[in-house]
């Protein structure tokens, strides 16, 4: 009981400062502290006439979709050959992979500014933020999608070649339909990521900024906070949709492969 | 009957491991064939590569006089029941059944009939409908062999079908899969490690050990005259005890301790007839222990009933017998009158050296 | 290996090059515009002689550890929770609760922290309210104790996770075997659930303490002038003042101090426990 108690406060922890968010995104005042002046959406109709927040948020929303798209590629060739016969160094190999999972941000930001700018002479763009991106979401797609695989009677596939399909269409019509939850998951995870990471494209950006980016510059103008709160709220529920709709999809997706779900994303 | 499948010297190698050693066999049109052996022993990977999942690294696999070593799985004439089943859960029953049928050039209506034909041979009348994930044990595996037999192979592969299943469920699929392969009157090669359910079921059996077919031979020559030690231990259960033979010219003098003196003739010596130290075996049912009014058995000896398990239709005895350095094991039916001994008792014990084996 | 490769090559090109990139800048310097490319220990010997760089790399690792600390200590107890005392069918839906601030706007997320440790903010106006302060209370914001607070409600779930999954894996009967041959409930955690969630425990040190050197998001908002830390110097040297070489040598330095520091537990850690055994 104790232990219930102590659990349910962290999670309040947890969750103090999304919920203040919503408080001030509807205050009126422009002041971000207590107490609370009253209600107003000026905040969010604001955000709707800001063009250079819409940019930024259509870079992001670009970036995060291509991300999404190649994270989930590599990751479905790593899950996918995880889950098939070992051979000499495989674990090493997967290690390497997933090792941006636990390197600081910094240290893939500054190396990869380096040889883009420096070495390779690369101008900064959306795809150079879009290459670090991929790189950093892989291993959370490879986590996710190896739930997927892991759960794959390995025999299935063989039983549809042994019915008669050659091993294109085994896949198609038996793998991919079984881990199809789990991709989708996977990008929706991969989105969510790329969308909201900062500490890589402050470095990356090009003369777009991304709109973490440029939330980073509002909020240095305590003006322009309210509208960070409201840009927040809306963000945060978008986040939260997103994930709900990942988890969703990755539970169905286990206990389509006949699995058991053994929780968690990672 | 004529051959079917044909293996002529097949290897298989995974690295440094030796898992198929010159594999010769033929399996004829309509037989109900098993593959039998420990675990380790390279039958199932035997049924894999007549399947096609695995090449040969040498040797020939040949089916209806075809070199199958460029066919790929989907080519070959044979349909496999996996031991997990591998029934695809995203699927209903009937999706199932008619996985295989979807290159096939039928009419939609014609499709539908050959399902719900292959779904009451196997007893699912009905079914159809259901989702594959909502099924029991003995209901997937009906699943599966409906969906191979749908496309009448020339050979069912059944990879350790009943290992999944519990005792009663078992005994009653065995039953079920004889009578399903009458029926349909193909080839079934069946991979299992259970040797009860190999000598229920098989017209054949090849015994294998480390990768090596240890004894290809129908049931009851299998049981009764197994050619190797470690056939008869493999195979039920076996007495062994050591004495001395010497060769006569159509068999072999036997001593044995504790027991007496006798002939045999040269086939109850599968590995030769020989002078010097031999294992004599015999089975526990040869054996008996004489209660009043038994006829007079060939040949008797004092023992001493050492230990005592029941089992309700039978009783099982380890006696000792001078001379013999471990316990006899007996089997004796539990018949009315009978009564079961006690540890401790004086017992007059009968053999046959009919059905001795020596090895 | 033909699947992996494409994975691989990609971490290689675009993790492994510019690793070694950083690497062979670190030994180079910044020549005005130019990069200077004679092999030279200059960066490092700066780094060594300018007191600047030893006292922001000490109050990282000062600040990683603590935040480390923290996070892993008051995690314990919920991954534990989830694992022992909630219902199965339960235990999905509380993961996904835990995850779902990880997940949320990080950058927001850290700026509304100042809201609630800040001079108007949540805590002092509550504790004002309630009678238990007069005076707004200060050191809980721009300064260290403000990053810690904030980077250990970042890293949260990245601690939770880990020692959750090495707690699920436990076998439950080893614990009732435990009781069974007479050790107490908390002797029973002692001896056999502490052991046994030993490698999560490892595994949510590893992964809160090495990425928490490498925020600068953090000190920067709520670190103050007395706050901030090792990788602000990196992204300084290399936006601002654009050098790169030095900034290369200091990124090395201290993910080697975080390295060797890592090792150094996951060592002591395995001696511990074969010491035991």
């Amino acid at each position: 009981m104790k232990l219930r108690i102590y659990a349910l406060a962290y999670l309040l922890f947890l969750y103090a400062p999304i919920i203040l968010l919503p408080l001030f995104a509807f205050n009126d005042a422009t002041i971000i502290a207590f107490p609370l002046a009253g209600f107003t959406t000026e905040w969010f109709s604001e955000l709707t006439q800001n063009k250079a927040l819409h940019e930024a948020v259509k870079n992001s929303l670009f970036i995060a979709l291509m991300t999404a798209i190649f994270s989930t590629l590599l990751g479905i060739c790593a899950a996918r050959a995880g889950a098939m016969a070992n051979f000499p160094g495989k674990r090493g190999i997967i290690g390497f992979v997933m090792l941006p999972l636990v390197l600081p941000e910094i240290i893939v930001a500054v190396s990869l500014l380096v040889i883009l700018r420096q070495v390779l002479g690369v101008n900064l763009s959306n795809w150079t933020i879009i290459a670090a991106h991929v790189l950093i979401c892989t291993p959370f797609c490879i986590a996710i999608l190896n739930g997927a695989f892991q759960n794959l009677d390995p025999s299935m596939e063989e039983a549809a070649l042994d019915l008669g399909e050659s091993r294109w269409s085994a896949f198609r019509l038996v793998t991919l339909p079984l881990v199809m939850p789990g991709i989708i998951s996977s990008m929706l995870i991969a989105f969510t990521i790329s969308l909201d990471e900062f500490i890589i494209a402050f470095f990356l950006t090009g003369t777009n900024p991304t709109m973490p980016v440029y939330i980073w510059g509002l909020l240095r103008f305590p003006a322009s906070l309210p509208v960070v709160m409201a840009l927040g709220t809306l963000l945060v529920a978008l986040s939260i949709i997103l994930l709900t709709l990942a988890e969703i999809l990755r539970r169905r997706g286990i206990k389509r492969a006949g699995g058991t779900d053994k929780g968690g994303f990672l | 009957m004529s051959a079917l499948i044909t293996l002529t010297g097949v290897e298989k190698y995974y690295g440094d491991y030796h898992a198929l050693r010159d594999i010769n066999l033929t399996i004829d049109e309509g037989e109900f064939f098993s593959l039998l052996g420990p675990s380790g022993c390279g039958k199932t990977t035997l049924l894999r590569t007549i399947a096609g999942f695995e090449g040969v690294s040498g040797g020939t696999v040949m089916i209806s006089g075809k070199d199958m070593a460029d066919v790929p799985p989907n080519l070959r004439p044979t349909n496999m029941v996996f031991q997990s089943y591998a029934i695809f859960p995203h699927l209903s029953v009937a999706e199932n059944v008619a996985f295989g049928l979807r290159k096939r050039q039928m009419s939609k209506a014609d499709k539908a009939e050959a399902v719900k034909e292959a779904l009451a041979m196997v007893g699912l009348d009905g079914y159809g409908a259901r989702a594959a994930h909502a099924l029991s044990g003995g209901q997937r595996q009906r699943v599966a062999l409906a969906r191979a037999l749908i496309l009448k192979p020339k050979v069912l592969l059944l990879d350790e079908p009943l290992s999944a299943l519990d005792k009663k469920m078992r005994e009653h699929m065995q039953v079920e899969l004889i009578r399903l392969q009458r029926a349909v009157g193909i080839t079934f090669i069946l991979v299992t490690h259970d040797q009860e359910e190999a000598l229920v079921m098989s017209d054949r059996i090849a015994v294998m050990f480390e990768g090596e077919i240890g004894q290809l031979a129908d049931p009851e020559t299998l049981y009764r005259r197994p050619n190797s030690r470690r056939v008869a231990e493999f195979i039920g259960k076996m007495n062994f005890i050591n004495g001395t033979a010497s060769a006569t010219d159509d068999g072999a003098k036997l001593l044995v301790p504790g027991l007496g003196k006798c002939t045999v003739p040269a086939e109850q010596c599968p590995q030769g007839v020989r002078t010097g130290d031999v294992a004599i075996g015999i089975r526990p049912e040869t054996l008996a222990i004489l209660f009043e009014g038994d006829t007079a058995p060939r040949h008797a000896a004092d023992a001493v009933v050492d230990e005592v398990v029941y089992y309700g239709d039978m009783t099982y005895y380890d006696v000792r017998v001078d001379d013999v350095a471990a316990p006899l094991t007996i089997a004796m039916k539990n018949l009315i009158g009978r009564p079961v001994l006690e540890v401790g008792d004086k017992a007059r014990i009968a053999w046959d050296d009919r059905a001795l084996v020596v090895f | 290996m033909g699947l992996l490769s494409a994975p691989f090559t990609y971490a290689i090109l675009l993790l492994a090059v510019p690793l070694l990139a950083i690497v062979l800048f670190s030994f180079w310097t910044q020549d005005f515009m130019d990069v200077n490319t004679t092999f030279t220990m200059d960066n490092y010997r700066e780094i060594a002689e300018k007191p600047i760089y030893f006292s922001l790399l000490q109050r990282s690792l000062y600040v990683s550890i603590c935040v480390t600390i923290v996070t892993v200590v008051l995690a314990f107890p919920v991954a534990y929770f989830v694992s022992f005392k909630v219902h199965p069918s339960r235990k999905s839906l509380w993961l996904f609760l835990i995850t779902i601030p990880f997940w949320t706007s990080y950058l927001i997320r850290v700026f509304l922290w100042k809201v609630i440790l800040g001079y108007n903010g949540v805590i002092n106006s509550g504790l004002i309210n309630l009678g238990i302060i007069e005076e707004p209370l200060t050191f809980i914001l721009y300064n260290v104790n403000a990053v810690i607070i904030t980077l250990a409600h970042a890293f949260a779930p990245f601690a939770i996770l880990p020692i959750f999954v090495a707690l699920e894996k436990i076998d439950r009967s080893l614990l009732e075997a435990s009781q069974d041959l007479g050790e107490s409930k908390l002797m029973t955690f002692l001896r056999v659930t502490l052991p046994l969630s030993m490698p999560g425990l490892v595994a949510a040190v590893l992964i809160v303490f090495i990425p928490t050197i490498g925020d600068y998001v953090t000190p920067e908002l709520m670190g103050g002038a007395g706050g901030k830390l090792i990788a602000n110097m990196i992204q300084v040297q290399f936006l601002q003042l654009n050098n790169a070489p030095l900034g290369a040598a200091i990124a090395i330095v201290a993910m080697l101090s975080v390295t060797a520091i890592s090792l150094l537990f996951v060592f002591l850690n395995r001696r511990w426990l074969r010491g035991r055994s």
